[in-house]
Protein backbone atom coordinates (compact mmCIF):
# COMPACT_ATOMS: atom_id res chain seq x y z
CA UNK A 1 0.00 0.00 0.00
CA UNK A 2 2.49 2.38 0.59
CA UNK A 3 4.54 1.45 -2.87
CA UNK A 4 1.28 2.80 -4.38
CA UNK A 5 1.23 5.81 -2.74
CA UNK A 6 5.02 6.76 -3.22
CA UNK A 7 4.61 9.98 -5.98
CA UNK A 8 6.47 9.53 -8.92
CA UNK A 9 10.01 11.38 -9.77
CA UNK A 10 8.68 14.47 -11.52
CA UNK A 11 4.93 14.52 -10.71
CA UNK A 12 3.40 17.56 -8.72
CA UNK A 13 3.26 16.43 -4.82
CA UNK A 14 -0.07 15.94 -4.60
CA UNK A 15 -2.21 14.87 -2.00
CA UNK A 16 -4.01 11.57 -3.74
CA UNK A 17 -8.01 11.56 -3.73
CA UNK A 18 -9.47 10.75 -0.79
CA UNK A 19 -11.03 6.88 -1.02
CA UNK A 20 -13.93 6.05 0.93
CA UNK A 21 -12.60 5.03 4.15
CA UNK A 22 -10.64 8.20 4.15
CA UNK A 23 -14.07 10.11 3.77
CA UNK A 24 -15.48 7.56 6.55
CA UNK A 25 -12.43 8.46 9.07
CA UNK A 26 -13.00 11.98 8.09
CA UNK A 27 -16.81 11.84 9.31
CA UNK A 28 -15.69 10.07 12.48
CA UNK A 29 -13.31 12.86 13.31
CA UNK A 30 -15.71 15.85 12.60
CA UNK A 31 -19.09 14.12 14.17
CA UNK A 32 -19.06 10.50 15.23
CA UNK A 33 -16.06 11.32 18.19
CA UNK A 34 -18.24 14.29 19.12
CA UNK A 35 -21.76 12.16 19.40
CA UNK A 36 -19.72 9.64 21.12
CA UNK A 37 -18.52 12.06 23.62
CA UNK A 38 -21.58 13.53 24.51
CA UNK A 39 -22.89 10.03 25.06
CA UNK A 40 -19.98 8.92 26.95
CA UNK A 41 -20.62 11.64 29.11
CA UNK A 42 -24.39 11.38 29.60
CA UNK A 43 -23.54 7.84 30.80
CA UNK A 44 -21.00 9.04 33.25
CA UNK A 45 -23.49 11.34 34.50
CA UNK A 46 -27.01 9.38 34.80
CA UNK A 47 -26.44 7.71 38.18
CA UNK A 48 -25.35 11.04 40.12
CA UNK A 49 -28.68 12.32 38.05
CA UNK A 50 -30.54 9.68 39.10
CA UNK A 51 -28.89 10.04 42.87
CA UNK A 52 -29.81 13.74 43.28
CA UNK A 53 -33.84 12.81 41.46
CA UNK A 54 -34.52 10.18 44.36
CA UNK A 55 -33.78 12.63 46.69
CA UNK A 56 -37.13 14.58 46.03
CA UNK A 57 -38.62 10.96 45.72
CA UNK A 58 -41.12 10.74 48.28
CA UNK A 59 -41.26 6.65 48.94
CA UNK A 60 -44.26 6.77 51.05
CA UNK A 61 -42.67 4.43 53.21
CA UNK A 62 -41.75 1.91 50.41
CA UNK A 63 -38.25 1.55 49.72
CA UNK A 64 -36.34 4.47 47.44
CA UNK A 65 -36.17 2.44 44.24
CA UNK A 66 -39.07 3.38 42.44
CA UNK A 67 -40.58 6.62 41.48
CA UNK A 68 -43.20 7.60 43.66
CA UNK A 69 -43.80 11.46 43.30
CA UNK A 70 -42.19 14.69 44.50
CA UNK A 71 -41.54 15.92 47.35
CA UNK A 72 -39.16 18.24 49.45
CA UNK A 73 -39.61 16.19 52.41
CA UNK A 74 -35.53 15.00 52.75
CA UNK A 75 -34.30 18.56 51.72
CA UNK A 76 -35.89 20.06 54.68
CA UNK A 77 -35.80 17.13 56.82
CA UNK A 78 -32.03 16.11 56.18
CA UNK A 79 -31.49 14.23 59.58
CA UNK A 80 -34.98 12.99 60.64
CA UNK A 81 -33.31 9.64 59.78
CA UNK A 82 -32.12 7.73 63.02
CA UNK A 83 -28.48 8.08 62.77
CA UNK A 84 -27.48 9.46 59.72
CA UNK A 85 -26.36 12.87 61.26
CA UNK A 86 -23.97 11.07 63.62
CA UNK A 87 -22.79 8.99 60.25
CA UNK A 88 -21.85 12.14 58.64
CA UNK A 89 -20.39 13.53 61.46
CA UNK A 90 -17.83 10.55 62.22
CA UNK A 91 -16.89 10.25 58.52
CA UNK A 92 -16.10 14.50 58.50
CA UNK A 93 -14.14 14.14 61.48
CA UNK A 94 -12.20 11.03 60.28
CA UNK A 95 -11.92 13.00 56.76
CA UNK A 96 -10.16 16.06 58.53
CA UNK A 97 -8.15 14.07 60.44
CA UNK A 98 -6.70 11.97 58.39
CA UNK A 99 -6.26 14.69 55.16
CA UNK A 100 -4.14 16.78 57.77
CA UNK A 101 -2.07 13.87 59.13
CA UNK A 102 -1.48 12.04 56.11
CA UNK A 103 -1.06 15.60 53.89
CA UNK A 104 1.93 16.38 56.59
CA UNK A 105 3.70 13.23 56.43
CA UNK A 106 3.17 12.76 52.88
CA UNK A 107 4.69 16.11 52.02
CA UNK A 108 7.52 15.27 54.08
CA UNK A 109 7.96 12.66 51.86
CA UNK A 110 7.26 14.31 48.52
CA UNK A 111 10.00 17.02 50.01
CA UNK A 112 12.50 14.44 50.49
CA UNK A 113 12.48 12.23 47.07
CA UNK A 114 11.94 15.66 45.03
CA UNK A 115 14.59 17.74 46.73
CA UNK A 116 16.95 15.49 48.28
CA UNK A 117 18.94 12.80 47.10
CA UNK A 118 20.05 10.23 49.17
CA UNK A 119 20.62 6.06 49.37
CA UNK A 120 17.42 4.28 49.08
CA UNK A 121 15.64 6.87 47.01
CA UNK A 122 14.49 4.25 44.43
CA UNK A 123 13.31 1.72 47.08
CA UNK A 124 11.30 4.30 48.75
CA UNK A 125 9.45 5.55 45.33
CA UNK A 126 8.75 1.76 44.50
CA UNK A 127 7.61 1.21 48.22
CA UNK A 128 5.13 4.41 47.77
CA UNK A 129 3.76 3.28 45.33
CA UNK A 130 2.94 -0.27 46.79
CA UNK A 131 -0.19 0.23 48.50
CA UNK A 132 -1.69 2.18 45.53
CA UNK A 133 -1.42 -1.38 43.88
CA UNK A 134 -2.82 -3.30 46.68
CA UNK A 135 -6.34 -4.26 46.22
CA UNK A 136 -8.43 -2.21 49.31
CA UNK A 137 -9.56 -5.52 50.51
CA UNK A 138 -6.60 -6.88 51.26
CA UNK A 139 -5.09 -3.69 52.96
CA UNK A 140 -8.57 -3.72 55.00
CA UNK A 141 -8.03 -7.08 55.89
CA UNK A 142 -4.18 -7.32 57.03
CA UNK A 143 -5.02 -4.48 59.00
CA UNK A 144 -7.71 -6.31 60.72
CA UNK A 145 -5.61 -9.23 61.77
CA UNK A 146 -3.17 -7.25 62.92
CA UNK A 147 -5.73 -5.36 65.50
CA UNK A 148 -6.87 -8.66 66.30
CA UNK A 149 -3.77 -10.62 66.62
CA UNK A 150 -2.84 -7.25 69.23
CA UNK A 151 -5.95 -7.53 70.83
CA UNK A 152 -5.38 -4.45 73.35
CA UNK A 153 -6.55 -0.97 73.13
CA UNK A 154 -6.16 1.37 71.31
CA UNK A 155 -6.14 -1.32 68.45
CA UNK A 156 -8.58 -3.77 69.70
CA UNK A 157 -11.85 -3.86 69.91
CA UNK A 158 -12.03 -1.58 66.49
CA UNK A 159 -13.27 1.81 66.88
CA UNK A 160 -12.78 5.70 65.35
CA UNK A 161 -9.04 5.50 66.11
CA UNK A 162 -8.45 2.15 64.02
CA UNK A 163 -10.62 3.60 61.27
CA UNK A 164 -8.18 6.60 61.80
CA UNK A 165 -4.91 4.78 61.52
CA UNK A 166 -6.46 2.82 58.42
CA UNK A 167 -7.31 6.15 56.36
CA UNK A 168 -3.73 7.74 57.16
CA UNK A 169 -2.02 5.07 55.65
CA UNK A 170 -3.86 4.52 52.62
CA UNK A 171 -3.97 8.58 51.98
CA UNK A 172 -0.37 9.16 52.25
CA UNK A 173 0.82 7.24 48.81
CA UNK A 174 -1.55 9.29 47.53
CA UNK A 175 -0.57 12.88 48.79
CA UNK A 176 3.12 12.23 48.07
CA UNK A 177 2.33 11.31 43.89
CA UNK A 178 0.36 14.73 43.92
CA UNK A 179 3.04 16.76 45.78
CA UNK A 180 5.67 15.14 44.28
CA UNK A 181 4.18 15.98 40.87
CA UNK A 182 3.61 19.47 41.49
CA UNK A 183 7.62 19.83 43.13
CA UNK A 184 9.44 18.29 39.74
CA UNK A 185 8.02 20.72 37.98
CA UNK A 186 9.90 23.63 39.80
CA UNK A 187 14.25 23.77 39.52
CA UNK A 188 15.46 24.03 42.68
CA UNK A 189 17.38 27.57 41.80
CA UNK A 190 14.92 29.48 43.54
CA UNK A 191 15.51 27.92 46.66
CA UNK A 192 19.81 27.63 46.03
CA UNK A 193 19.23 31.47 45.35
CA UNK A 194 17.44 31.92 48.91
CA UNK A 195 20.04 29.93 50.50
CA UNK A 196 23.18 31.85 48.96
CA UNK A 197 21.38 34.93 50.65
CA UNK A 198 21.88 33.72 53.57
CA UNK A 199 18.48 32.66 54.51
CA UNK A 200 18.79 28.75 56.42
CA UNK A 201 16.96 25.91 55.79
CA UNK A 202 13.97 26.46 58.00
CA UNK A 203 13.34 30.19 56.47
CA UNK A 204 14.34 28.73 52.87
CA UNK A 205 11.67 26.38 53.22
CA UNK A 206 8.88 29.07 55.00
CA UNK A 207 9.55 31.96 52.66
CA UNK A 208 10.57 30.07 49.63
CA UNK A 209 10.09 26.09 48.95
CA UNK A 210 6.35 26.31 51.21
CA UNK A 211 4.64 29.02 48.62
CA UNK A 212 6.01 26.80 46.09
CA UNK A 213 4.09 23.47 46.79
CA UNK A 214 1.13 25.25 48.51
CA UNK A 215 -1.04 24.97 45.42
CA UNK A 216 0.32 20.81 45.33
CA UNK A 217 -0.80 20.03 49.09
CA UNK A 218 -4.17 21.60 48.91
CA UNK A 219 -4.59 19.68 45.63
CA UNK A 220 -3.32 16.56 47.40
CA UNK A 221 -5.48 17.63 50.62
CA UNK A 222 -8.59 17.45 48.67
CA UNK A 223 -7.73 14.01 47.26
CA UNK A 224 -7.18 12.81 50.77
CA UNK A 225 -10.57 14.11 51.81
CA UNK A 226 -12.52 12.71 49.08
CA UNK A 227 -10.72 9.23 49.58
CA UNK A 228 -11.66 9.16 53.11
CA UNK A 229 -14.85 10.05 52.97
CA UNK A 230 -15.86 7.90 49.94
CA UNK A 231 -13.78 5.14 51.85
CA UNK A 232 -16.42 1.88 52.64
CA UNK A 233 -14.07 -1.12 51.81
CA UNK A 234 -11.30 -0.31 54.39
CA UNK A 235 -13.53 1.34 56.63
CA UNK A 236 -15.96 -2.35 56.96
CA UNK A 237 -12.46 -4.20 58.41
CA UNK A 238 -11.52 -1.65 60.43
CA UNK A 239 -14.39 -0.14 61.83
CA UNK A 240 -15.99 -2.55 64.68
CA UNK A 241 -19.41 -0.84 65.95
CA UNK A 242 -17.87 3.03 64.45
CA UNK A 243 -20.70 3.77 61.74
CA UNK A 244 -19.85 6.15 58.84
CA UNK A 245 -21.26 7.49 55.87
CA UNK A 246 -20.60 4.91 53.52
CA UNK A 247 -21.62 2.41 56.17
CA UNK A 248 -24.45 3.84 57.21
CA UNK A 249 -25.04 3.75 53.52
CA UNK A 250 -24.68 -0.18 52.69
CA UNK A 251 -26.11 -0.78 55.67
CA UNK A 252 -29.45 1.10 54.05
CA UNK A 253 -28.44 -0.60 50.49
CA UNK A 254 -30.68 -3.97 50.38
CA UNK A 255 -33.49 -2.34 52.06
CA UNK A 256 -33.46 1.15 50.22
CA UNK A 257 -31.72 3.86 51.51
CA UNK A 258 -33.91 6.91 52.96
CA UNK A 259 -34.23 9.96 50.17
CA UNK A 260 -32.12 11.65 53.10
CA UNK A 261 -29.10 9.75 51.99
CA UNK A 262 -29.33 10.73 48.62
CA UNK A 263 -29.73 15.08 49.95
CA UNK A 264 -26.51 14.23 51.42
CA UNK A 265 -24.61 12.30 48.88
CA UNK A 266 -26.44 15.09 46.38
CA UNK A 267 -24.46 17.78 48.93
CA UNK A 268 -21.29 16.63 48.84
CA UNK A 269 -21.14 16.52 44.81
CA UNK A 270 -22.33 19.99 44.45
CA UNK A 271 -19.32 20.92 47.18
CA UNK A 272 -16.71 19.28 45.61
CA UNK A 273 -17.75 20.20 42.22
CA UNK A 274 -18.05 23.80 43.54
CA UNK A 275 -14.72 23.55 44.84
CA UNK A 276 -13.20 22.61 41.97
CA UNK A 277 -14.95 25.45 39.85
CA UNK A 278 -14.04 28.23 42.45
CA UNK A 279 -10.45 27.13 42.51
CA UNK A 280 -10.18 26.97 38.75
CA UNK A 281 -11.40 30.25 38.56
CA UNK A 282 -9.27 31.61 40.81
CA UNK A 283 -6.23 30.09 39.52
CA UNK A 284 -8.14 31.53 35.93
CA UNK A 285 -7.65 34.71 37.17
CA UNK A 286 -4.69 34.81 38.91
CA UNK A 287 -3.16 33.75 35.96
CA UNK A 288 -4.58 36.71 33.81
CA UNK A 289 -3.61 39.14 35.89
CA UNK A 290 0.02 38.20 36.01
CA UNK A 291 -0.03 38.45 32.47
CA UNK A 292 -2.10 41.66 32.55
CA UNK A 293 0.79 42.75 35.24
CA UNK A 294 3.76 41.50 33.00
CA UNK A 295 2.32 43.43 29.74
CA UNK A 296 2.26 46.46 31.84
CA UNK A 297 5.46 46.40 32.95
CA UNK A 298 6.86 45.30 29.41
CA UNK A 299 5.16 48.60 28.20
CA UNK A 300 6.54 50.53 30.39
CA UNK A 301 10.02 49.52 29.98
CA UNK A 302 9.04 49.68 26.29
CA UNK A 303 7.90 53.59 26.97
CA UNK A 304 10.96 54.62 29.24
CA UNK A 305 13.18 53.16 26.42
CA UNK A 306 11.92 55.19 23.79
CA UNK A 307 11.92 58.24 26.54
CA UNK A 308 15.88 57.80 26.68
CA UNK B 1 18.17 23.22 65.37
CA UNK B 2 19.36 24.92 62.46
CA UNK B 3 22.62 24.53 63.26
CA UNK B 4 22.52 20.45 63.85
CA UNK B 5 21.09 20.95 60.46
CA UNK B 6 23.44 22.39 59.17
CA UNK B 7 25.95 20.26 60.08
CA UNK B 8 24.77 17.17 59.16
CA UNK B 9 22.96 18.15 56.19
CA UNK B 10 22.88 13.95 54.87
CA UNK B 11 20.17 13.38 57.79
CA UNK B 12 17.53 16.30 56.04
CA UNK B 13 15.93 13.25 54.14
CA UNK B 14 15.67 10.88 56.36
CA UNK B 15 14.00 13.27 58.73
CA UNK B 16 11.91 13.89 56.02
CA UNK B 17 11.10 10.46 55.22
CA UNK B 18 10.95 8.88 58.84
CA UNK B 19 7.22 9.61 60.28
CA UNK B 20 5.60 8.55 57.24
CA UNK B 21 7.78 5.79 56.25
CA UNK B 22 7.53 4.35 59.95
CA UNK B 23 3.28 5.12 59.34
CA UNK B 24 3.32 2.97 56.58
CA UNK B 25 5.67 0.23 58.01
CA UNK B 26 3.22 -0.04 60.91
CA UNK B 27 0.00 -0.06 59.12
CA UNK B 28 0.97 -1.33 55.88
CA UNK B 29 3.90 -3.48 56.02
CA UNK B 30 3.61 -5.25 59.11
CA UNK B 31 -0.29 -5.68 58.57
CA UNK B 32 1.30 -7.87 55.63
CA UNK B 33 2.73 -10.19 57.56
CA UNK B 34 0.42 -10.52 60.49
CA UNK B 35 -1.62 -12.00 58.08
CA UNK B 36 1.02 -13.94 56.26
CA UNK B 37 1.00 -15.45 60.07
CA UNK B 38 -2.70 -15.72 60.12
CA UNK B 39 -3.13 -17.54 57.37
CA UNK B 40 -1.02 -20.44 58.93
CA UNK B 41 -2.90 -20.81 61.76
CA UNK B 42 -5.63 -23.69 62.71
CA UNK B 43 -8.27 -23.52 65.16
CA UNK B 44 -11.71 -20.97 65.69
CA UNK B 45 -12.35 -17.48 67.41
CA UNK B 46 -13.81 -19.70 70.39
CA UNK B 47 -11.21 -22.53 70.94
CA UNK B 48 -8.43 -20.10 70.34
CA UNK B 49 -5.97 -20.22 67.28
CA UNK B 50 -2.23 -21.81 66.96
CA UNK B 51 0.39 -21.64 64.19
CA UNK B 52 1.87 -23.93 62.49
CA UNK B 53 3.60 -24.32 59.04
CA UNK B 54 1.65 -27.64 58.12
CA UNK B 55 -1.48 -25.49 57.93
CA UNK B 56 -0.20 -24.55 54.38
CA UNK B 57 -2.97 -26.60 53.49
CA UNK B 58 -5.56 -23.64 54.47
CA UNK B 59 -4.32 -22.48 50.79
CA UNK B 60 -5.01 -25.35 49.26
CA UNK B 61 -8.08 -26.21 50.83
CA UNK B 62 -8.96 -22.05 50.06
CA UNK B 63 -8.20 -22.68 46.36
CA UNK B 64 -9.95 -25.64 46.02
CA UNK B 65 -13.38 -24.43 47.79
CA UNK B 66 -13.52 -21.19 46.48
CA UNK B 67 -12.18 -21.96 42.66
CA UNK B 68 -15.15 -20.92 41.61
CA UNK B 69 -15.25 -17.10 43.13
CA UNK B 70 -11.35 -17.38 42.16
CA UNK B 71 -11.79 -17.30 38.46
CA UNK B 72 -15.03 -15.38 38.23
CA UNK B 73 -13.18 -12.16 39.53
CA UNK B 74 -10.28 -13.05 36.99
CA UNK B 75 -13.19 -13.27 34.48
CA UNK B 76 -15.59 -10.00 34.98
CA UNK B 77 -12.24 -7.94 36.23
CA UNK B 78 -10.32 -8.62 32.84
CA UNK B 79 -14.13 -8.19 30.69
CA UNK B 80 -14.96 -5.01 32.74
CA UNK B 81 -11.18 -4.23 31.83
CA UNK B 82 -11.63 -4.56 28.25
CA UNK B 83 -15.04 -2.40 28.23
CA UNK B 84 -13.50 0.49 30.33
CA UNK B 85 -10.76 0.32 27.31
CA UNK B 86 -13.40 0.34 24.70
CA UNK B 87 -14.96 2.91 26.03
CA UNK B 88 -12.22 5.28 27.28
CA UNK B 89 -10.10 5.25 24.57
CA UNK B 90 -12.36 7.35 21.88
CA UNK B 91 -13.14 9.76 25.17
CA UNK B 92 -9.68 9.79 25.98
CA UNK B 93 -8.48 10.76 21.84
CA UNK B 94 -11.61 13.28 21.95
CA UNK B 95 -10.59 15.60 24.81
CA UNK B 96 -6.79 15.05 24.12
CA UNK B 97 -7.07 15.88 20.10
CA UNK B 98 -10.31 17.89 19.66
CA UNK B 99 -11.06 19.04 23.00
CA UNK B 100 -9.58 22.56 21.99
CA UNK B 101 -10.56 24.96 24.85
CA UNK B 102 -12.92 22.82 26.21
CA UNK B 103 -10.55 20.01 27.02
CA UNK B 104 -10.53 21.41 30.66
CA UNK B 105 -14.06 21.31 31.02
CA UNK B 106 -14.61 17.97 29.11
CA UNK B 107 -11.77 16.12 31.48
CA UNK B 108 -14.09 18.17 34.37
CA UNK B 109 -17.32 16.14 33.39
CA UNK B 110 -15.64 13.05 33.30
CA UNK B 111 -13.87 13.28 36.47
CA UNK B 112 -17.07 14.81 38.04
CA UNK B 113 -19.36 11.77 38.53
CA UNK B 114 -16.81 10.00 40.89
CA UNK B 115 -17.33 12.76 43.23
CA UNK B 116 -19.94 11.16 44.81
CA UNK B 117 -20.03 8.23 46.91
CA UNK B 118 -19.23 5.01 45.14
CA UNK B 119 -21.87 2.90 46.92
CA UNK B 120 -24.49 5.64 45.89
CA UNK B 121 -23.32 5.50 42.08
CA UNK B 122 -23.61 2.00 42.66
CA UNK B 123 -26.99 2.02 44.23
CA UNK B 124 -28.26 4.58 41.61
CA UNK B 125 -27.29 1.73 38.74
CA UNK B 126 -29.60 -0.38 40.75
CA UNK B 127 -32.11 2.03 39.89
CA UNK B 128 -31.56 2.23 36.65
CA UNK B 129 -31.10 -1.37 35.51
CA UNK B 130 -34.09 -2.73 37.57
CA UNK B 131 -36.13 -4.89 36.11
CA UNK B 132 -39.60 -2.29 34.89
CA UNK B 133 -37.07 0.68 35.64
CA UNK B 134 -35.85 3.91 33.68
CA UNK B 135 -34.03 1.58 31.27
CA UNK B 136 -35.80 -1.60 30.76
CA UNK B 137 -39.17 -0.15 31.67
CA UNK B 138 -40.13 1.52 28.40
CA UNK B 139 -38.41 -0.80 26.46
CA UNK B 140 -41.07 -3.54 27.69
CA UNK B 141 -43.67 -1.60 27.41
CA UNK B 142 -43.49 -1.00 23.72
CA UNK B 143 -42.72 -4.70 23.35
CA UNK B 144 -39.16 -4.92 22.29
CA UNK B 145 -38.01 -6.91 24.99
CA UNK B 146 -40.09 -9.82 26.77
CA UNK B 147 -41.72 -9.20 30.31
CA UNK B 148 -39.06 -11.34 31.84
CA UNK B 149 -36.34 -10.14 30.64
CA UNK B 150 -33.91 -8.87 33.37
CA UNK B 151 -30.68 -7.16 33.79
CA UNK B 152 -30.01 -6.43 37.85
CA UNK B 153 -29.16 -9.63 39.34
CA UNK B 154 -27.00 -11.08 36.59
CA UNK B 155 -23.38 -11.31 35.75
CA UNK B 156 -24.06 -8.28 32.83
CA UNK B 157 -25.19 -5.91 35.56
CA UNK B 158 -21.95 -6.70 37.94
CA UNK B 159 -19.48 -6.18 35.07
CA UNK B 160 -21.45 -2.97 33.90
CA UNK B 161 -21.00 -1.59 37.69
CA UNK B 162 -17.65 -2.42 38.14
CA UNK B 163 -16.51 -1.21 34.26
CA UNK B 164 -18.48 2.11 35.51
CA UNK B 165 -16.99 2.76 38.83
CA UNK B 166 -13.20 1.92 37.50
CA UNK B 167 -13.33 4.15 34.31
CA UNK B 168 -11.60 7.04 35.01
CA UNK B 169 -8.23 4.92 36.15
CA UNK B 170 -8.47 3.78 32.31
CA UNK B 171 -9.49 6.96 31.10
CA UNK B 172 -7.33 9.84 32.78
CA UNK B 173 -3.69 7.79 31.98
CA UNK B 174 -4.89 7.24 28.12
CA UNK B 175 -5.41 10.81 28.01
CA UNK B 176 -2.10 11.96 29.59
CA UNK B 177 -0.27 9.27 27.39
CA UNK B 178 -2.39 11.03 24.31
CA UNK B 179 -2.19 14.24 25.63
CA UNK B 180 2.12 14.30 25.45
CA UNK B 181 2.33 12.97 21.75
CA UNK B 182 3.81 15.44 19.63
CA UNK B 183 1.02 16.38 16.92
CA UNK B 184 3.57 17.01 14.23
CA UNK B 185 4.45 13.39 14.49
CA UNK B 186 1.14 12.56 13.18
CA UNK B 187 1.20 16.06 10.64
CA UNK B 188 4.16 14.56 9.14
CA UNK B 189 2.93 10.86 8.78
CA UNK B 190 0.10 12.72 6.86
CA UNK B 191 2.43 14.54 5.09
CA UNK B 192 4.43 11.40 3.69
CA UNK B 193 0.95 9.89 2.62
CA UNK B 194 -0.07 7.84 5.16
CA UNK B 195 -3.72 7.45 5.57
CA UNK B 196 -5.58 8.87 8.69
CA UNK B 197 -6.37 5.29 9.81
CA UNK B 198 -2.37 4.62 8.80
CA UNK B 199 -1.21 7.33 10.78
CA UNK B 200 -3.45 6.42 13.77
CA UNK B 201 -2.85 2.54 13.49
CA UNK B 202 1.64 3.36 13.21
CA UNK B 203 2.06 6.58 15.67
CA UNK B 204 -0.70 7.12 17.87
CA UNK B 205 -1.82 4.10 18.75
CA UNK B 206 1.56 2.58 19.73
CA UNK B 207 2.86 5.89 21.59
CA UNK B 208 -0.46 5.63 23.75
CA UNK B 209 0.64 2.61 25.32
CA UNK B 210 1.78 3.32 28.00
CA UNK B 211 -1.42 5.06 29.28
CA UNK B 212 -3.61 1.63 27.73
CA UNK B 213 -0.81 0.12 30.20
CA UNK B 214 -1.13 1.35 32.93
CA UNK B 215 -5.11 2.24 32.81
CA UNK B 216 -5.33 -1.48 32.49
CA UNK B 217 -3.36 -1.95 36.04
CA UNK B 218 -4.99 0.78 37.40
CA UNK B 219 -8.27 -0.93 36.76
CA UNK B 220 -7.64 -4.29 36.68
CA UNK B 221 -6.57 -4.24 40.30
CA UNK B 222 -8.97 -2.93 42.00
CA UNK B 223 -11.72 -4.47 39.69
CA UNK B 224 -10.34 -7.92 40.71
CA UNK B 225 -10.88 -6.74 44.64
CA UNK B 226 -14.17 -5.89 44.18
CA UNK B 227 -17.60 -6.96 46.10
CA UNK B 228 -19.53 -4.03 45.96
CA UNK B 229 -21.04 -4.33 42.57
CA UNK B 230 -21.37 -7.93 42.94
CA UNK B 231 -23.35 -7.10 46.20
CA UNK B 232 -25.85 -4.66 45.41
CA UNK B 233 -25.93 -5.68 41.37
CA UNK B 234 -25.42 -9.50 40.94
CA UNK B 235 -26.96 -12.57 42.37
CA UNK B 236 -25.94 -15.31 44.74
CA UNK B 237 -23.88 -17.11 41.89
CA UNK B 238 -22.07 -14.28 40.92
CA UNK B 239 -20.29 -13.44 44.12
CA UNK B 240 -16.26 -12.89 43.52
CA UNK B 241 -13.68 -13.55 45.76
CA UNK B 242 -13.81 -9.93 47.59
CA UNK B 243 -17.55 -11.07 48.92
CA UNK B 244 -15.76 -14.43 50.31
CA UNK B 245 -13.00 -12.84 52.16
CA UNK B 246 -15.40 -10.12 53.65
CA UNK B 247 -17.59 -12.56 54.55
CA UNK B 248 -14.97 -14.98 55.85
CA UNK B 249 -13.59 -12.30 58.43
CA UNK B 250 -16.47 -9.98 59.16
CA UNK B 251 -19.11 -12.54 59.36
CA UNK B 252 -17.82 -16.28 59.63
CA UNK B 253 -14.68 -14.48 61.49
CA UNK B 254 -12.66 -17.46 59.74
CA UNK B 255 -9.61 -15.74 59.94
CA UNK B 256 -7.08 -17.81 58.96
CA UNK B 257 -8.94 -18.96 55.68
CA UNK B 258 -9.95 -15.32 54.91
CA UNK B 259 -6.21 -14.02 55.51
CA UNK B 260 -5.07 -17.51 53.01
CA UNK B 261 -7.84 -16.36 50.40
CA UNK B 262 -6.26 -12.46 50.32
CA UNK B 263 -2.71 -13.83 49.83
CA UNK B 264 -3.75 -15.82 47.03
CA UNK B 265 -5.48 -12.71 45.95
CA UNK B 266 -2.65 -10.66 46.06
CA UNK B 267 -0.56 -13.40 44.47
CA UNK B 268 -3.09 -13.47 41.52
CA UNK B 269 -2.75 -10.02 40.91
CA UNK B 270 1.28 -9.48 41.37
CA UNK B 271 1.53 -12.64 38.54
CA UNK B 272 -1.42 -11.16 36.31
CA UNK B 273 0.78 -7.58 36.12
CA UNK B 274 4.03 -9.90 35.30
CA UNK B 275 2.12 -11.80 32.75
CA UNK B 276 0.54 -8.62 31.42
CA UNK B 277 3.77 -6.72 31.51
CA UNK B 278 5.86 -9.66 29.91
CA UNK B 279 3.08 -10.24 26.74
CA UNK B 280 2.40 -5.89 26.18
CA UNK B 281 6.10 -5.43 26.39
CA UNK B 282 7.74 -8.04 24.00
CA UNK B 283 4.71 -7.39 21.86
CA UNK B 284 5.20 -3.90 21.87
CA UNK B 285 8.94 -4.02 21.13
CA UNK B 286 8.16 -6.43 18.18
CA UNK B 287 5.11 -4.74 16.73
CA UNK B 288 7.25 -1.09 17.33
CA UNK B 289 10.02 -2.71 15.39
Amino acid sequence: MAATRTPQVGTPLTRPSPSISERFVRFWNHYLLFIYTGFAIVYLMAPVAVMALFSFNDPAGKSNFVWQGFTLDAWQNIFAVPGLEGAVGISLGIAIASTVVATTLGTLIALALARHDFRGRGGTNLFIFLPMATPEIVLGASLLTLFVAIGAPPFFPLSFITILIAHIMFNISFVVVTVRARLSGFPTHLEEAAMDLGANELTTFRKITFPLILPGVMAAGLLAFSLSIDDFVITNFTAGGTVTFPMFIYAKARIGIPPQVNVVGTIIFLSAVGLVAISTIASRRQAMRDEAMARRHATEAANAADAA
Amino acid sequence: MGGFLRRHKRVIPYLLLAPGLLWLIAFYVVPGFQMFMTSLWSGTLETGYEFALSNVSNYTEALTRYWPQFSRSILYGAAATLLTFAISYPLAYTIAFRGGRFKNLLLFLVVAPFFTSFLLRTISWKIILGDTGILLGPLKEIGLLPAEFQLLATPIAVVAGITYNFLPFMTLPIYVSLEKIDKRLVEAAEDLFATSIGAFRRITFPLSLPGVFAGSLLTFIPAMGDYINAELLGNPQTTMIGNVIQNQFLTQNNYPTASALSFILMAGILLAVAVYARLLGTDELAGGA
